[in-house]
């Protein structure tokens, strides 16, 4: 068992009146994907910022150690550990793409040579060859995030923050940033992410922790986490009175409505369960005229973890990414 | 690494970072470069003829009086150039890049001292420029030994660092490059209340205390004495403690709001 590369006790941070963090237990194992999840406000950046050396918590915050280093007593061997990639490109817009590598190779003291091998290898494995020689302000949004995520590996960090990697990207953008998060953790690299996106946590990070108004509401795997959410579940809906009467029956762990003649099962949406559902339906002769997987999404997650409904109209997942919601016919 | 070469390494690379910014946008530098310049032909060659019958107990001619604003404008022109130093350290402090590099294991002071010795560097190259311009149109130094010509450019280097030192904390506390410009306006706007132009006992009586004692007076007198045999009197010491004082009074201030937690 090794030390866990992230381990925070009682992390708290607070502006005056305003308490951004209070109380947030951390841990997370070396070589893992960390997700911490919440809406806009949540104290997402502000962890991470504390995290990264780049903000001092409360004096009142238990012990922090990152990289094994404590945070607050040898802030600059933490920060030898580390690279950031902050929500905001943290690159300079007024050289080249090129130049901000061999920034990053000098202020790691690099040699000029290893620097320069250094710089045209992330260059390639980031795709931004073609543009190396163009001033960075020039950039895409994707190519932005990129080029700050190629200068945060340049000194080869073992802990690498990405503060919302994705907000803000093309749906493309955003596969290839997951790509790229998948290779580092490869590696052996421990990823600590945050983001809006219930799907991307999934997608991705071995743990999750939800996060809001500054605690940490509910932590554990996709799935734990997941199994707490009562959003999930199997719809079906009949045309025939006399079938959805049947399946009603045939089916008792689902809820009925009756005024829609449809089904609500609960379900994670994995295909174990929906198979569990469908040859139920089969052994009792039965055809739904309709079938739809409702996954739990960051909506749900909030509206059962705090128990507040998320304002309508002004939900928490922008339109990005849109939960699946796969029907299908049969 | 020691932690002195550390610092040196990682000051050097700002450094470099700073001279590419200034080299691949010049226009900054160089704008802030028109308005000593202007001066310097408008009131040569506009005002040139009224302005030098008060030099002097009267009757000296333009070139007399080239002589006399050349010392303020020099002076002038690092004033304005450490009003580009206030916005680029501004402008840099809401970049992205200042917090990366406030998360990596680098000298934490480098990026400010690297913002410093560009810009006096650019002072330097300015105060060259202007002064090649000067010479152009008919200044000459008369009587200047060698040692005097290098006290002259020390003068100017520390004079430069000074006003530097301040201007970037200046840039620190502005929200914005705007503010940042407006809050470094003393910086050009104190040379046209010293002896730049004219001589201080020729301005009103009540005026004429502010005038001789703020920063740039002495440092002007000193420059005049030392190119061109003027009576330096107390004022060589007046500047050095001035820019002592700013020197060092500018760095505390940087390095407090420099190392506070960033907004």
């Amino acid at each position: 068992m090794t030390n866990p590369a992230i381990a925070a006790d009682g992390l708290r941070k607070s502006y005056g009146d305003k308490v951004v963090l209070d109380g947030v237990d951390l841990t997370v194992p070396e070589g893992t994907i960390f997700a911490l999840l919440g809406p806009n406000g949540a104290g997402k950046t502000t962890a991470v910022k504390i995290l990264s050396t780049l903000l001092s918590p409360d004096p009142a915050s238990g012990e922090i150690h990152v990289g094994g280093h404590d945070l607050t007593a040898d802030a600059q061997a933490v920060r030898a550990a580390i690279g950031v990639t902050g929500q905001f490109s943290a690159v300079d817009g007024l050289i080249t793409g090129e130049e901000n590598m061999l920034l990053m190779a000098d202020l790691h003291h690099l040699s000029k040579r290893e620097g320069r091998r250094v710089a045209a290898e992330l260059l390639e494995r980031f795709d931004l060859v073609e543009a190396a020689k163009k001033p960075a302000s020039t950039y895409s949004g994707g190519m932005k995030r990129r080029l700050d995520i190629a200068m945060t590996l340049v000194g080869n960090p073992r802990i690498i923050f990405l503060d919302e990697p994705t907000t803000g990207l093309d749906p493309r953008s955003r596969h290839n940033m997951w790509q790229i998060i998948r290779e580092l953790v490869s590696d052996g690299v421990t990823v600590f992410l945050t983001t809006q996106y219930l799907e991307e946590a999934d997608e991705l990070a071995d743990r999750i922790a939800v996060l809001n108004d500054g605690k940490i509401a509910a932590q554990g795997t996709a799935e734990e986490l997941k199994r707490l959410i009562p959003g999930g579940h199997v719809r079906l809906r009949f045309s025939d009175p006399a079938a959805y009467q049947d399946a009603a029956s045939a089916l008792r762990e689902a809820s009925r409505d009756d005024e829609a003649l449809s089904l609500q099962i609960p379900s994670d949406g994995s295909q174990r369960e929906l198979r569990s559902i469908l040859d139920q339906l089969d052994s009792a002769g039965i055809e739904a005229d309709e079938l739809t997987v409702h996954t739990p999404d960051l909506d749900d997650v909030f509206f059962a973890l705090t128990g507040t409904d998320p304002q309508p109209g002004q939900s928490s997942l922008p339109s990005q990414p849109s939960q699946p919601k796969e029907a299908v016919r049969r | 690494m020691s932690s002195l070469s550390l610092a040196v390494r990682d000051s050097s690379t700002m450094l470099r970072r700073n001279l590419l910014h200034a080299r691949r946008y010049p226009s900054l530098t160089l704008n802030l470069l028109f308005t000593p310049v202007m001066l310097l032909l408008l009131f040569v060659y506009i005002f040139g003829d009224v302005m030098s019958a008060g030099i002097g107990g009267g009757g000296a001619d333009r070139s007399e009086y080239i002589a006399y604003i050349v010392p303020g404008i020099l002076m002038m022109t690092i004033g304005g150039t450490v009003v580009g130093t206030a916005v680029s350290v501004c402008n840099d402090m809401t970049e992205g890049i200042i917090a990366r590099f406030r998360t990596m294991a680098i000298h934490r002071g480098s990026v400010i001292i690297g913002h410093v010795i560009g810009s006096v560097l650019q002072a330097v190259m300015s105060v060259v420029l202007v002064g090649a311009i000067a010479v152009a149109i008919g200044f000459r130094s008369t009587d200047a030994t060698v040692l005097e010509w290098l006290a002259a450019f020390g003068l100017l280097v520390f004079f430069a660092m000074a006003l530097t030192w301040v201007a970037v904390g200046m840039g620190l506390i502005s929200p914005n490059a705007e503010a940042a410009g407006n809050n470094a306006m003393p910086m050009i706007l104190l040379p046209l209340l010293s002896s730049t132009f004219v001589p201080v006992d020729a301005m009103p009586g009540w005026f004429q205390p502010i005038a001789e004692y703020q920063p740039f007076t002495p440092a002007i007198e000193t420059l005049r004495g030392l190119l061109l045999g003027s009576e330096i009197g107390h004022n060589g010491w007046i500047a050095v403690a001035w820019c002592l004082a700013l020197a060092v009074l500018g760095y505390f201030w940087s390095a407090s709001k420099f190392n506070r937690d960033p907004k």
